[in-house]
């Protein structure tokens, strides 16, 4: 536009593209943990496996992504009831 | 968590934000509505019902944080805590982001329900961002609405399907179908005013639009800059830097929670002369 900013250019436009950029790489690439049906699915399979070891209830496991430029982070807390916990 | 701090009844209130026409700002609304009830210090979950088109959570800032969504706990393949994104400026607010799948079938009646049984129990307020249109996604949006805010432009065509849509809210609504039930309170939030060219004679009035749609005013929001650069920082408007849009949205949610606040028609502060000059050359 043609605001006589004295500001330097760097302003929230740039931020608007990188965080396009970086999400619709996930969003296009469709593999991985980007793709949206595969968390479900993985959900279900680790509980499965645990279930093989000990008990644990469906609410029991949380996961957490962040995706980034370079390499996203998939984050997976598993809750133990108290009784099989190191206590 | 030990959170026993509150000891009332969460509030449970669903707001839809809804307007037929695309692009006149549901989705800011929604962010800012929510953020800004968040600050209030209300518990608020602003939950994205455009499926296959999620937008809602790069307007909030949390795209990159996306696992679960709407469709996800509709179908139990996962529960409605994991789905929730907890807002990371303010504690109070969460998003519930939608799916990105092309299946619109996916959003069913009952499933709607029962996830807003559930949010109803732990939020005060429920801000459900309709996609546009009055398809399938509006329709399950504004359902189960208690209140609704109509964001209207002053613009034909805006107007026009705001009305489309306020007459839906009378009928279709679970409301609408219970005798006796209050039906849906219905409030009109204009967006995208611009003082300069409704005191030039180029833009319809608040009075006008008001006049048409004939339901009461939540506010009005002035065209601002913030709202692009907002959007492109995915910060809600109201925790952007200062600005006309900011003031005007907190305006409006102190009246959607019922604060007597005068209506007032703001503005981006104006340019100076030479700068006025050149646009109008332009």
């Amino acid at each position: 536009m043609f605001g006589f900013s004295l500001r330097p250019r760097k302003a929230s436009a740039s931020t608007a593209k990188e965080r396009l950029q970086i999400l619709l790489a996930h969003e296009r690439s469709g593999g991985g943990a980007a793709r949206p049906d595969c968390l479900p699915q993985l959900q279900r399979e680790i509980l499965e496996v645990i279930r093989r070891h000990m008990q644990i209830g469906d609410e029991a496991i949380d996961i957490r992504m962040e995706r980034g430029d370079e390499l996203s982070s998939l984050e997976i807390n598993i809750e133990f009831p108290g009784k099989l916990g190191v206590n | 968590m030990s959170k026993d701090l509150t000891l009332e009844e969460p509030l449970g209130r669903v707001i839809v934000v809804t307007s037929g026409k695309g692009g006149v700002g549901k989705t800011t609304t929604s962010a800012a509505v929510g953020a800004e009830l968040a600050r209030r210090g209300h518990k608020t979950v602003v939950i994205d019902f455009d499926v296959g088109l999620r937008n809602l959570d790069m307007i909030m800032g949390c795209e990159r944080r996306v696992v679960f969504d709407f469709i996800n706990v509709i179908q139990g393949d996962a529960k409605l805590k994991q789905a929730l994104i907890r807002d990371r400026r303010l504690e109070n607010l969460a998003v519930l982001p939608t799916s990105q799948t092309r299946d619109k079938d996916a959003l069913t009646k009952d499933g709607v329900e029962k996830v807003l049984d559930e949010l109803r129990k732990e939020f005060d307020y429920i801000i459900c961002d309709s996609p546009a249109g009055i398809e399938r996604g509006a329709q399950m949006a504004m359902h189960f609405a208690d209140e609704a805010i109509v964001v209207t432009n002053p613009e034909v065509s805006s107007v026009r399907d705001s009305d489309r849509v306020l007459g839906l809210l009378n009928s279709i609504t679970e409301r609408a179908g219970k005798t006796g039930a209050e039906p849906v309170k219905a409030q009109v939030l204009i967006t995208r005013h611009d003082k300069a060219r409704v005191d030039s004679g180029e833009m319809m009035t608040v009075e006008d639009v008001l006049e048409v749609l004939a339901v009461p005013l939540l506010g009005i929001i002035p065209e601002s800059k913030a709202v692009l650069r907002a959007s492109n920082l995915g910060v809600p408007v109201v925790l952007d830097d200062p600005s006309a849009a900011a003031a005007a949205y907190e305006d409006a949610v102190g009246r959607l929670i019922g604060e007597q606040i005068e209506m007032r028609i703001a503005a981006d502060p104006r340019r100076g002369l030479l700068q006025r000059l050149f646009r109008r050359a332009v």
